[in-house]
């Protein structure tokens, strides 16, 4: 077995980075675990840790600041077997926070190393999440009102299995790393460094000061034994093996010839809650059972259960173009926000349109056909008023007629929704 | 023959599985949201993936990372959340990285109406990303569209190598509407292709005759580089300026030399007319509507529906303009293309309609400025 480095491009850290160091360490690591190149990738992040891949014979991928762990997660889904390990610096620790925090309550397979040396090397020394607070840094005085967070203490509060830190210059590197990388489930590593280029420049640190600095930092059981958990990408295949298939969708044959000819155009006008989006799906399974063609055009607010919603509803023996509604045939009208969002239409109407009016619902004048129902005198509740006038126009023979409707019905629904639904269409009598 | 009734974006959802797509990633978000919705549903149980990230960055990374791996993703958004694509976009058109985005265009801008359609964003899918390399922009008209688009997309994204954009629109997403599913029989599927074996494998190498490298998945049993650095054939940093040039040439004119190969429309054109209206997306359901209208009424236009956006189908609308001296552009936007429009037609009259206030152009309002001459 032989050493993975890139015999072709060694290490370029400048003299004294503990990059290097970590660089040999993860390479020791490999040659004991007895990994092929083939079997690794290692992800890399922007800055210095950028650099980790291209030392390496083995998969690479490079990606922009701060998004290591997105990469590393969608290619530990796509290759379950292979050896994901990821390099960011502090740096790219603080801009993608967030995906620290998924990566941590995810507890999928990868092995994190953070090299941690407490400044953005390659930028001129800035401070980053993990900068000192008397540290003199590239960004002023900046760093001296923002607290250095504690990356082990971060991840296992947000569910981390595996966290730990410990210095460059610890004596059994290889051998952490390697424990990192053989746990099943996310392993992020908190590596203090000192970065010559820059942080030592102004700030005295050695590896005698980072080993006193680790000392005296809150100690952490490895594994996390609160956070010891099934790994995701396991758990993800376990459950979705339970998933049912899907069956493509049915499709709905001509059986019945429509009650009128030619386009035809409903407006719904209701509130949110009312079930006006499934009333207006009726509609459009109705004319399927016509043959006929149908959009179904929909406004309603990004609200739940409250405000208006609006349902445009055409039946057409040919090819629809625009799916709104300028002159409706049959206006909906069950609830009062519903009606004033588009009191514009009314004026449009004329005898041969028909409006089914909700009795408490004020109606702008207009020329067509009313007709008007005392919902709540028939004990029909808000949600069911629109699948209720649904069996009102069918009854009257406008648009759709009865046998339609009732296929729709049967397709839509089942058991006892359908007998609730049946029984809904026919509480209204005409005439 | 039937018909069953389907949304937009759940035709995009087939699509994408008719397609091979086993992995996707989303971040929750109106009028996108109910792709993912049906993705949930239809790829586990195929074997495949669909994952919520914690952001729309995380998103699409993680499509890139499983793309790498060697499957076929897709991912969807809508105005904000291509924003937050933005650097990853980047990224998959200089390192080559196929991948379908669906920006299903809400009225903005920013959070803008997340129930409201535009299409806002057709300048912005061009040239929302560093180093304004060309992308692929497809855009459909209806359900069936949307269906066959995202094949198209997929193959366009799996030929090329590159992001392929859907520009959707809430008004055909979340649009319910007839569609005969098996009208389309079984649809021709283009993967990325392997090299030939026998050589080592260069990552960025492109073989004479073509200007698309070939590809091997990260996780293989060879050793794949990926890199979003300015990069040589091998994958590796290069700072040599003409490598650098031949590959930023390359990485033009592999799509900008191909655009005839995918130059998707309709037209409908009259011999006498002396407009033609040129429109997209949904709109295009209007031009159709207003097209028809003046064609009874012995005034015609001829009609051009685009549904390649990017790279502008250039040729294809000097062809179709030929016969008339007037074009008239039709957008749910304050005048995105139209731009394009101008550029390439430089000696015809140019007018424009637009509308951005969350409601469709009617077929009336075509009429209008079509005829008002």
């Amino acid at each position: 077995m032989s050493s993975l480095l890139n015999a072709g491009r060694p290490p370029v850290f400048c003299p004294g980075c503990s990059h290097d160091r970590i660089t040999h360490a993860l390479d020791k690591a490999f040659l004991n675990l007895g990994f092929q190149g083939e079997d690794v990738v290692i992800v890399t992040d922007i800055g210095c840790s950028g650099l980790f891949d291209t030392f390496f014979n083995t998969h690479a991928f490079h990606g922009l600041h701060g998004r290591a762990l997105t990469y590393a997660t969608g290619l530990k889904m796509a290759h379950p077997e292979l050896n994901v390990i990821v390099t960011m610096g502090d740096g790219g620790l603080g801009i993608g926070g967030a995906h620290i925090l998924s990566a941590c309550r995810r507890n999928l397979d990868l092995t994190l190393l953070v090299l941690n040396n407490f400044n953005f090397g390659m930028t001129g020394g800035q401070f980053s999440a993990t900068t000192p607070l008397n540290a003199q840094v590239g960004s002023g005085f900046l760093n001296q009102m923002e607290r250095p967070m504690d990356v082990c203490q971060v991840a296992s509060s947000a569910g981390a299995p595996y966290a730990k830190r410990f210095s460059s210059y610890a004596k059994n590197l290889v051998e952490e790393i390697k424990n990192a990388i053989r746990f099943e489930g996310f392993s992020i590593l908190d590596i203090w460094g000192i970065c010559p280029g820059r942080y030592t420049k102004r700030n005295r640190l050695t590896p005698q000061i980072i080993e006193d600095a680790l000392g005296k930092m809150p100690p952490i059981k490895n594994p996390v034994p609160e956070n010891l958990r099934k790994e995701y990408g396991r758990h993800y295949r376990e459950l979705a093996a339970d998933q049912k298939p899907v069956q493509r969708p049915t499709t709905i044959e001509r059986q019945f010839t429509p009650p009128e000819v030619g386009r035809k155009e409903v407006i719904i006008l209701g509130s949110a809650g009312q079930r006006i989006i499934t009333a207006g799906e009726i509609l459009c399974l109705a004319g399927l059972s016509a043959g006929l063609q149908t959009t179904q055009k929909n406004e309603y607010n990004i609200t739940v259960l409250r405000g208006h919603s609006i349902t445009e509803v055409v039946l057409s023996p040919e090819e629809i173009g625009y799916t709104g509604i300028e002159r409706p045939d049959v206006v909906l009208a069950l609830s009062q926000e519903g009606v004033d969002r588009r009191r514009h239409i009314f004026e449009n109407l004329d005898d041969q349109s028909l409006i089914i009016q909700g009795k408490e619902i004020d109606l702008p004048p207009c020329n067509a056909e009313v007709h008007l129902i005392d919902f709540k005198a028939l004990k029909i509740k808000p949600h069911d008023r629109a699948l209720a006038s649904m069996g009102v126009i069918a009854s009257l023979n406008r648009v759709i007629h009865l046998e339609m409707l009732e296929s729709a019905l049967k397709y839509r629904f089942k058991g006892s929704v359908l007998a609730s639904a049946m029984n809904i269409v026919k509480q209204v009598k005409i005439g | 023959m039937g018909f069953c009734l389907m949304e937009g974006n759940e035709a995009m959802a087939w699509g994408a599985v008719d397609s091979g797509c086993r992995f996707f990633a989303g971040y929750p978000i109106t009028p996108a949201t109910t792709i993912f919705n049906a993705l949930l549903k239809l790829l586990p149980p195929l074997g495949g993936v669909c994952l919520q990230g914690e952001d729309e960055i995380a998103s699409i990374g993680y499509c890139l990372g499983a793309s790498m791996g060697g499957l076929k993703v897709m991912t969807a958004t809508s105005g904000p959340g291509i924003s937050l694509y933005s650097e990853h976009i980047s990224f998959a058109i200089g390192s080559e990285i196929p991948i379908v985005i669906v920006d299903v265009q809400r009225l903005g801008p920013s959070t803008g109406s997340a129930t409201r359609g535009a299409d806002g964003d057709i300048q912005f899918l061009r040239w929302g990303n560093s180093g304004g390399l060309p992308v692929i922009v497809l855009a459909p008209v209806d359900v069936k569209d949307c269906y066959s688009l995202t094949i198209e997309a997929f193959n366009l994204a799996e030929e090329f190598r590159c992001p392929v954009f859907i520009a959707s629109n809430k008004e055909i997403a979340m649009t319910r509407e007839n569609i005969d599913m098996d009208a389309f029989g079984m649809p021709s599927i283009i993967s990325r292709p392997s090299p030939p074996p026998g050589r080592p494998f260069i990552p960025f190498e492109v073989s004479s005759g073509s200007k698309t490298p070939y590809f091997l998945p990260i996780g293989g049993r060879t050793i794949v580089r990926q890199t979003s650095s300015t990069h040589g054939p091998d994958g590796y940093i290069t700072t040599d300026s003409d490598e650098i040039a031949g590959i930023q040439d390359r990485l033009k004119n592999k799509l900008l030399s191909a655009v005839a190969k995918f130059s998707f429309h309709e037209s409908y054109l009259e011999e006498d007319a002396d407009t033609l209206l040129l429109v997209y997306g949904i709109t295009g359901r209007a031009g159709r509507d207003a097209y028809n209208v003046l064609k009874k009424a012995g005034k015609p236009f001829s009609l051009l529906i685009l549904k390649t956006l990017w790279p502008v189908p250039e040729d294809l609308i000097r062809e179709k303009a030929g016969h008339v001296n007037r074009v008239v552009v039709v957008e749910m936007n304050l005048g995105q293309y139209v731009r394009e429009i101008e550029r390439i037609l430089p000696d015809k009259k140019i007018d424009f309609l637009g509308r951005m206030d969350g409601k469709l152009i009617t077929p009336r309002q075509i009429e209008e400025v079509v005829s008002d001459v």
